[in-house]
Order: C-alpha cells, then sequence, then structure tokens
C-alpha cells in the first residue's frame, strides 16, 4: 500500500514493517535536543531523584539561548548547571551561546533525512524541514526519553499542505505560513502530521522550509516535514554532516493522507497577523496603516540568514522612523558572521537598527528585551499571544521579515512591496488563494 | 467534590505560565496561572476545584510548567471539548488528570463538579445531571494515577522494568561535535538506515554495568 513519508518515518523508529494512523507504538529516539530552560536544570534534579544515567549522551544535543545573555544571578545559575552538567554526562554536542536551538541544530548538521527526533521545545518541529520526524515534548516527557531512549506515540494522521505557483516579490514562507493559520486555524493541525509539499515549497532554500516546519506548532501539528532534496543534500553537505540518503524517505506519490489543501502561492499577497493569534492573519491592506513602536526581526523563526536578507532588501539605504525602534536579534552567531561579511549586517545597522544577541531574546519574554506596558509591536516571531513579550498590555503583530522591515521605515503597517524596487502593481488577490482538493478521515 | 472555574475565549501557555516567570520554581509559577485573563484564579482556587476550558486548550509552548501550575493549584481535572496535543501529553507527565468532553459547556462558573475518571462521568451535582467524557487510554490513567511520568518511572525501576544504570551508555564510535551520533539499531531488517555508515560498531556497548 502506497505511504506517506510520516508512516515511513514512524515504521522505523518503531520497528515495524507498517504502522497505521491511531496505532500505539514505542519509538526509539535517534535525536534529543535540549535547551538550557527546559533542560539540565529541570531534568537533573528528576534523573538524580531517580538514580538513573543518560541512556546516551552521544543522542543528546545541548544548546543555551533562552536565558542569554545571563544579565542578572537567577540567569547565570542556569546556565552554569546547564554547562556542568553536559560535562557531568559526557554530551559532547554541548553548543553554548551560538545562536537559537534549532537553528543551531540545523546548521550544525545534526539532523537529517529519515531521523526520529524528539526536542524540548515547542518549535522542534523546526527539524522536520531535514526529512525528519521531530517534535516537541516537556521536561517531564524528555526525562523518560533520557533513562529508556524510547517515547509512546499514537501514529498520527498525515495532512498535505501543498502549494502550487510562484511567490511574488517581497513574499516568502512566513506570508504561506500566517496565510494557512488564517485558513486552518491553530487547531487545524489536530496534533498530526502536516507535510508540505508542492513546487512552491520544493523552490524554498532549507531556512525558508524550516520557516515552515517551525510553525507547524502555529497550526498545533505534531511534526512538519519536508521531503529531502538535492537542497536538503546541499545543505548538510555544507554543513559537514557527510553523505545523507535523500532518495529513501519520500512519500509515496499515489499515497492517500487523511487531509490535503492546494493553495495557490501566485495570488498570495504579503499577510499580518493582528494580536493574539497567529490565526489572526490577514492580508496586510486590511490590517489598517495600525501605528507602531517597535519593529522586531528576531527569534528561530524570523532572523536566520536568509530572514535578514529579506530584511536588508527593505532597509538598504533607508531610515528608520522617527519614534520608531528597530531590534534585530540574529538567529544564530554564524548567520550573523555571514550577514557581516556579505554586507546585509551594514544595512541593517545603517538604517539605525539595534543589535540583540544570537539568542531567543525578547520573543518568549523570558529576560531581555521584555516590552512594556502598552508597547505596539510587530515582529518577525511566531507567536502573538498576550503578554508573550512582556507586560500584558503590549500588542504585537507577526508579518515577514519583509513586512517587518517596512513598518520600520513607514511606523507603521505597511505593504513591504511598495518599498521594493520591482513592484508591480498586478497582484491585485481577487481570486481566493486557497482551495480544498480532498478530505479523508479513513486511511483505508 | 469542587467548584467549576469557567474560561471562555483561548487559554494558551503564556496564561497558563507567563513567560516573565518561567525562571522561578513552580510555587512561584502557579502564584501567576491565569492572571492575565482572571486575576482572582490563582488566590481563590481551592484543592478539588475543576477548570472548563475551551477548546483546544493549552495551546502554545511545550513549557510544562503550563498543566503544573494548575495541579500545583489542587486543580482536579481540566475539562475541554479538546486539548493541544502538546499540553496534552505534559499534563499526563505531570499527573494532571485531563478529560475531553464535548459538551462541557454546559457547566457554569461556580456549579459544584465532581469527576469519575476511570468511567470517565462527570457529575454536575449542582445542575443535577452528568456529562459523557472521552475515557482515557488505561496506560495514560495509569501514569496519571501514579501522580505523573516521574513517579510511575520511579515505580518501574523499583520493579526492576527499567534498570537503573550504572554508567552512562554511549556508542562506541566517537563522532567528531559536527557528526551526528549512530543510532544503535538492530531492527531495522529491510528500511535503510537513516546515517548509512554508522553501523559499524554502533551497537558495541562496551560501558554499560
Ligand atoms: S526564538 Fe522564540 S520561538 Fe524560537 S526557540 Fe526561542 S523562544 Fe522559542
Amino acid at each position: 500500500m502506497p505511504r506517506t513519508l510520516t508512516d515511513k518515518l514512524i515504521a522505523r523508529a518503531c520497528g515495524r514493517e507498517t504502522v497505521s494512523p491511531g496505532d500505539l507504538v514505542t519509538c526509539q529516539v535517534d535525536l534529543a535536543m535540549m535547551h538550557d530552560s527546559g533542560g539540565p536544570r529541570r531534568v537533573k534534579p528528576m534523573l538524580e531523584r531517580l538514580g538513573a544515567k543518560v541512556w546516551d549522551p552521544d543522542k543528546i544535543v545541548l544548546i543555551t539561548d533562552h536565558y542569554l545573555p545571563a544579565t542578572d544571578a537567577d540567569s547565570r545559575a542556569i546556565q552554569s548547571t546547564t554547562r556542568d552538567w553536559a560535562a557531568q554526562t559526557g554530551v559532547r554536542r554541548f553548543h553554548d551561546g551560538i545562536g537559537i536551538c534549532h537553528v543551531v541544530l540545523a546548521e550544525q548538521g545534526h539532523l537529517r533525512p529519515g531521523l526520529f527526533a524528539v526536542g524540548g521545545d515547542s518549535h522542534s518541529p523546526t527539524g522536520g524541514a531535514f526529512g525528519c520526524y521531530m517534535f516537541g515534548i516537556g521536561a517531564t516527557e524528555m526525562l523518560g526519553v533520557l533513562v529508556t531512549g524510547e517515547i509512546w506515540l499514537q501514529v498520527p494522521q498525515t495532512i498535505w499542505l501543498e502549494w502550487r505557483g510562484q511567490l511574488g516579490l517581497g513574499l516568502c514562507a512566513k506570508d504561506m505560513m500566517l496565510a494557512m493559520c488564517a485558513r486552518l486555524g491553530m487547531d487545524g493541525g489536530r496534533y498530526q502530521s502536516i507535510e508540505y509539499c508542492g513546487e512552491t515549497v520544493r523552490a524554498l532554500g532549507m531556512q525558508e522550509r524550516m520557516t515552515l516546519s517551525n510553525m507547524a506548532a502555529e497550526l498545533g501539528a505534531q511534526a512538519g516535514i519536508v521531503e529531502a532534496d538535492a537542497v536538503t543534500r546541499d545543505y548538510l553537505l555544507a554543513a559537514g554532516a557527510g553523505a545523507v540518503d535523500i532518495d529513501t524517505w519520500r512519500a509515496d506519490p499515489d499515497a492517500r493522507p487523511a487531509e490535503h489543501h492546494v493553495f495557490n502561492a501566485s495570488t498570495l499577497v504579503p499577510q499580518v497577523a493582528a494580536p493574539h493569534s497567529p490565526a489572526n492573519s490577514a492580508s496586510v491592506d486590511q490590517q489598517g496603516e495600525q501605528v507602531l513602536d517597535v519593529a522586531y526581526i528576531g527569534a528561530c523563526t524570523g532572523a536566520k540568514l536568509v530572514d535578514l536578507r529579506m530584511a536588508a532588501q527593505v532597509l538598504r539605504g533607508r531610515r528608520v522612523a522617527n519614534g520608531m525602534r528597530l531590534l534585530v536579534g540574529p538567529a544564530s552567531a554564524q548567520d550573523q558572521a555571514q550577514a557581516q561579511a556579505e554586507g546585509t549586517l551594514s544595512a541593517l545597522i545603517d538604517a539605525g537598527a539595534e543589535l540583540l544577541p544570537n539568542a531567543c531574546g525578547a520573543c518568549a519574554g523570558y529576560g531581555a528585551g521584555r516590552f512594556d506596558d502598552g508597547i505596539r509591536v510587530i515582529a518577525s516571531t511566531a507567536r502573538n499571544f498576550k503578554g508573550r513579550m512582556g507586560a500584558a498590555s503590549s500588542r504585537i503583530w507577526l508579518g515577514s521579515p519583509y513586512t517587518v522591515a517596512a513598518a520600520a521605515v513607514t511606523g507603521r503597517i505597511t505593504d513591504p512591496r511598495l518599498l521594493l524596487d520591482r513592484y508591480a502593481d498586478d497582484a491585485a488577490g481577487v481570486e481566493r488563494p486557497y482551495q480544498r482538493v480532498h478530505e479523508r478521515t479513513d486511511h483505508g | 467534590m469542587g467548584k467549576a472555574w469557567v474560561f471562555e475565549g483561548s487559554v494558551d501557555t503564556d496564561v497558563l505560565a507567563p513567560g516573565q516567570y518561567m525562571k522561578f520554581g513552580i510555587e512561584e509559577i502557579a502564584r501567576h496561572c491565569m492572571e492575565s485573563i482572571e486575576p482572582r484564579f490563582a488566590r481563590e482556587v481551592r484543592p478539588g476545584d475543576v477548570v472548563v476550558g475551551p477548546r483546544n486548550f493549552g495551546l502554545g509552548s511545550s513549557r510544562e510548567q503550563a498543566p503544573a501550575a494548575l495541579r500545583q493549584l489542587g486543580v482536579a481535572a481540566v475539562l475541554a471539548p479538546s486539548f493541544a496535543g502538546l499540553f496534552y501529553r505534559n499534563a499526563v507527565n505531570v499527573g494532571l488528570l485531563l478529560l475531553e468532553c464535548a459538551d462541557c459547556g454546559s457547566i457554569r462558573p461556580d456549579d459544584q463538579i465532581e469527576v469519575d475518571a476511570a468511567a470517565g462521568l462527570v457529575h454536575n451535582r449542582t445542575q443535577g445531571h452528568q456529562i459523557t467524557c472521552r475515557a482515557l487510554p488505561a496506560h495514560l490513567r495509569s501514569v496519571i494515577e501514579a501522580g505523573g511520568l516521574l513517579p510511575w518511572l520511579e515505580q518501574r525501576m523499583a520493579k526492576g522494568d527499567i534498570p537503573a544504570q550504572t554508567a552512562p551508555r554511549r556508542s562506541a564510535r566517537s563522532p567528531a561535535d559536527s557528526t551526528p551520533a549512530s543510532p544503535p539499531r538492530s531492527d531495522s531488517g529491510a528500511v535503510p538506515d537513516p546515517m548509512p555508515g554508522s553501523a559499524s560498531g554502533s551497537t558495541v556497548d562496551a560501558t554499560r554495568g
């Protein structure tokens, strides 16, 4: 029987020939990623209480990003707990202060097609961009993985989100994602497995695919997978991962997913999500010319090299509006170095951007960079829940890096295409960029 | 039996466990649970009370402090038409009872509620009727009944189901930092290994005590 990629990945991980949605299976974990917030500071006391050691330190990747820079005593204690635990446990893949976990995990070459992986963070589906099955878990569940090397799973249904056509100027994966959040809702993924597919997805580079997989979390899916291809292979080669198999881990073209939605990229226009949900997305002109205080290019979702380049395309030769702040926190040190070498970073700084460390920063409102009462922010991050970036009265709009950069220039929500050179006034968006092809709830 | 706290709209993990308190212990986080939508909640909720919420309850982050804060406050159960998947897993792991129940919208604030998890029934003493919920799989109920995954693992280790490890297992191969560790798989059969070339020596486990 033809199978989806999800079925193949999970069948391998649980050691069975085939699986069916709904089966309860136990999977062997190939890779477990933790960060400083949900990692050692939480699992170490539990491991000690159990008197247990980790099952295999070579399958653990540990990355610090949430409580950096460590500006207070609590954050410093969290950082030293994390470092000490890595040394004691013998975790060699420990990346300390070089960027946000999901981006670092990829750029250090730890992911590859076929893996079954878990991460102690809700945006762990990001790993799915490499043709892995990867999902997020909490700290106690991570403890279970650390002790047993296994995790239970109810085999999910597969949802195909297919994109056809070519994205226009000033449009990117973030716009695709916000459009899908608006159309399908934050529980549209039903904690099942999304496979992003179609010519538009195949035409995206790795970091753009990562944005899609990352925000599978905002669709409420467990995983968000992109089939590996030559783009994946080339990225992993450059990341030092060595040769990878891109032929095995593919969906059978005649497989029948539980749902199959088709979106049209060529009629898509820039999307902006209003407070307090990514599902409150609509085309940029429908959000009014909302006046803003801060433009924030940050997070694993929206401050990778490709995102910085988009922002620079808008900002080059321009200045941030009076009264506006533009904050840029490149997602990793490596991406920042490349942005610096090629002139992307100077375009941002010359425009008036304030540079933040390569860490989560204000994205989760944990420490550094919290926003005060009443502040109006437009951000390239994934979430705009109430109070997420600080005070409950602060408000967050979400947009692509292009859109956030355009808002920085004008001080209000603005269609970024107006600031891009080759803007052609033909994107009227008359056709609805969405069409439902077929739906099945059984997998017979 | 306890009284019902009814929440409408959306209850996400930032509402349950606000980011700015995440560096503190669960007692402090619990003090701020729900404060952005119902400041009275954390102060006035009593052990045995029941939270009734909207669909996709607990959407958002992987922070298990979100269900743990409710358990810390003594919440006996959360009833909602549906739960975010990650929140659901975390709730089981911290021993918080969740019941998926399509008809919980009939429950009004302060109704006296009694929950029978094994039968999947919710008795509304105030309104004098009962609501049927989706029954929990036995495996998950055993984890919740143990008080969460940690005590459940403790029980299994005491019974000898999981060996206490005296030394960490380590793959025999020494991957450089940029080389992913190899999965010691012996059961993959005809299924190709995603890490070709890693098989040699990867199943050797010389250090296990
Ligand atoms: S940048 Fe934001 S979304 Fe990404 S891992 Fe950090 S807190 Fe989570």
